[in-house]
């Protein structure tokens, strides 16, 4: 059977193996392009958000190349993101596609029913034992992607040759695709997070600090988001991304307590949950200024409500405590030079309350500006 | 004398200035770009230079911004590049050193700037509607057959303006002709035009920022004194129009010029860049799905500079280049 899901940053290197060891022949993704985009909006209601146009677009890719199965994920709450896998399966059969989709729930709240769900990936001759290793072989490469992120966004800040640390990042990758056993994990881990700390840093710089909140799909997929993270991080900025998949998903099936800490950042400003990551994005800011970041940057698809109703909450918090905060609405409107303005002016602007901050003593009003590009 | 040179090429207009030490402006060249930025900047460096005594200036430093920053660098040789809202900060604040809002309508951007204590600490520019910016007043007054230079004065004489639509450009125009057909005076239809425009720009722009004086109000709108009236009144604070105001973003961009070249060393390739035969070429890579448009930037026959692709393996046929643009 052909099997696919959505493109979702690099989580498919993870999702891939899973379905491949279990015995499908999986089509992967491809990465959000135009060509995405232009299926998804030709199909999409006009008002629906990016993710789900690209989304779309992404199953019609699959689609046309034979998928037979497609998995996506569903949700709870308010965010209408919850809806889409019916809402996708409802427009590409009404478009003439034939395939079956499972949409999986998130377990905390219908365990029978996810279970279900799963098992049903489960095909005969495949062991029980051999299932669950699987399983376990793809979470472990999930939560090796994150961490291989991460170390690219430390590197990259510190790289001394522009460019090097995505370079070596593309290698990583593919040597994360092909380990397949447990063996060959367990040595990737290593190799992995070795090789990207080997690309030459300059340490004597102390990077700026971002911290990247929004919705997950925008903030997650580097095609879609102008690959923020590397924009950034070219620009000697180190980035710290609020969501990881394996969080998301820790979250959703077993780990219910694991964003207490963020919502109890939150309450002061907002109580209750308002759907998709609205709530996620006030905690995650306060916790980024108590813990002396220069600034962080809310990646909101258009029409997006959680995040309209948080970014209105973001301009108290950043306030009260004083850190800047940038928004940026992603729609298939969104011009890619006036990303790079804001986000140029944005590295100045926390570049300069830094620098004040550092030299508050020898303030003299208005000259401050000259001194700060002088070094 | 050394002297450090700016330059803003925006979506209409090109400004090129010369600034010496001081931050005195030698000379200015204010030309539309037409369309063919490269062009516009051969052309304006050679007024520039017909502006001053070339022989005795020594240009130590350039910059760049507007939204055709990174092309203006490439041809002229720049040591610096930035984005328009950091350089017309540094330019208003070299001049306000306390000023707290900057206003800046170009032509089709608006920008909002909120300082406190000299440095930039909010920004905003208008996202949806380029309602109210130069393209808008440009294409209004020639509709009404008014030369754009007495469009603000017009707005002055008004006693009784009227009540425009001002939340879209195509509305605002519909009910502009709507009024006039009803009767209006056109002076009156103009002062309500310049009020709307200004609480659109309150509205879309502003977003409930806080807006402290000093204000400082800049760009090429600026020099319509029926906006800058209607700001006043809408504000209720003076609003402070500087005397290069349509120049305040080559201005900040040579002034950031001035500070990165203290070391002395500048990229910049002289003014016989004016006569060098540059070209643009482009094409779609179709390696994958995105179907980058591609561009190549020539000087005479080689290839300066590539750009345009999405996963940067077009960009990187030049080490030097790079570190400019970033």
């Amino acid at each position: 059977m052909k099997i696919s899901f959505p493109h979702m940053g690099i989580s498919y290197i993870a999702f891939k193996h899973l379905l491949e060891e279990l015995g499908y022949e999986v089509i992967v993704p491809p990465n959000p392009t135009k060509r995405t985009l232009t299926y998804g909006v030709k199909y999409a209601p006009e008002f629906a958000c990016m993710p789900f146009k690209i989304l779309l677009g992404n199953y019609i890719e699959v689609l046309e190349k034979g998928a037979e199965i497609l998995i996506t994920s569903g949700g709870v709450g308010p965010c209408r993101a919850g809806l889409y896998g019916v809402v996708h399966e409802k427009i590409l059969k009404d478009i003439g596609y034939e395939f079956s989709m499972i949409v999986l729930e998130p377990p905390l709240e219908n365990f029978r029913d996810f279970s279900k769900r799963v098992l049903v990936l489960k095909q005969k001759g495949i062991r029980w034992t051999s299932f669950l290793h699987e399983v376990k072989n793809a979470w472990m490469k999930l939560k090796l992607l994150d961490k291989v992120e991460q170390t690219v966004n430390k590197v990259r800040a510190r790289e001394l040759n522009k460019g090097q640390t995505t370079k070596v990042f593309n290698e990583v990758l593919k040597m994360i695709d092909e380990a397949r056993s447990r063996e060959e994990i367990f040595k990737v881990q290593k190799e992995a997070i070795d090789l990207l700390n080997s690309v030459p840093q300059d340490f004597s710089r102390e990077p700026l600090k971002v911290g990247i909140i929004g919705e997950i799909y925008v903030v997650l997929e580097p095609h879609v988001n102008f690959d923020i993270e590397r924009f950034l991080g070219e620009r000697d900025v180190y980035v710290d991304r609020s969501i990881y998949i394996t969080d998301y998903v820790r979250f959703a099936v077993w780990d219910k307590k694991g964003e207490d800490h963020i919502k109890k950042a939150a309450q002061p400003y907002l109580k209750q949950m308002i759907g998709g990551h609205g709530i996620q994005s006030v905690g995650e800011t306060v916790l980024y200024a108590l813990n002396g970041y220069d600034g962080v940057i809310q990646l909101a698809p258009f029409t997006c409500i959680p995040e309209i109703v948080s970014k209105s909450i973001l301009a108290k918090v950043s306030r009260d405590l004083d850190i800047p905060v940038l928004t940026i609405n992603i729609d298939e409107q969104t011009g890619e030079a006036g990303v790079q303005t804001r986000l140029e002016a944005f590295i100045d602007l926390i570049k300069q309350k830094k620098y004040a901050k550092e030299h508050a003593k020898e303030k003299e009003k208005g000259r401050l500006y000259e001194s700060v590009y002088g070094y | 004398m050394k002297a450090y040179m700016g330059i803003d090429v925006g979506s209409v207009s090109t400004v090129l200035v010369l600034i010496d030490e001081d931050n005195n402006v030698l000379s200015k060249v204010y030309i539309r770009t037409s369309g063919e930025p490269i062009k516009a900047v051969q052309r304006g460096l050679k007024l520039l230079a017909e502006g001053v005594d070339i022989d005795n200036i020594e240009v130590a430093g350039v910059g760049t911004t507007g939204s055709a920053r990174y092309l203006s660098a490439v041809i002229v040789g720049a040591d610096v590049v930035k984005n328009e809202i950091t350089a017309h900060a540094v330019a208003a604040s070299n001049l306000v050193p306390d000023v707290q809002t900057i206003i800046e309508i170009g032509g089709q951007d608006s920008k909002l700037i909120i300082l406190r204590n000299g440095i930039v600490v909010d920004f905003a520019m208008n996202t949806v509607c380029a309602a109210g910016t130069g393209s808008f007043l440009d294409q209004q007054a020639a509709r009404l057959n008014i030369p754009i230079e007495e469009f603000g004065a017009y707005a002055l004489r008004s006693k009784n303006p009227v009540r425009i639509a001002g939340r879209c450009s195509v509305f605002a125009e519909t009910d502009m002709i709507h009024k006039q057909q009803m009767g209006h005076k056109i002076e009156d239809l103009i002062a309500g035009l310049c009020s709307a425009l200004v609480r659109n720009y309150i509205n879309n722009v502003g977003k409930g920022k806080e807006i402290l004086p000093p204000v400082v109000f800049q760009g090429g709108v600026a020099a319509n004194i029926g906006i800058k009236k209607a700001f006043e009144e809408e504000l209720g604070t003076e609003v402070i129009v500087p005397e290069h105001y349509a120049l305040m973003g080559a201005i900040g961009a040579a002034i950031i010029a001035k500070n990165e070249c203290r070391s002395g060393k500048t990229n910049f390739r002289g003014f016989a860049v004016s006569d060098m035969n540059f070209s643009v070429s482009s094409f779609e890579c179709t390696e994958c799905p995105n179907l980058c448009e591609v561009i190549n930037i020539m000087k005479e026959d080689s290839i300066l500079c590539r750009w345009g692709g999405k996963c940067g393996k077009w960009e990187n046929i030049e080490h030097d280049l790079q570190e400019v643009l970033l």
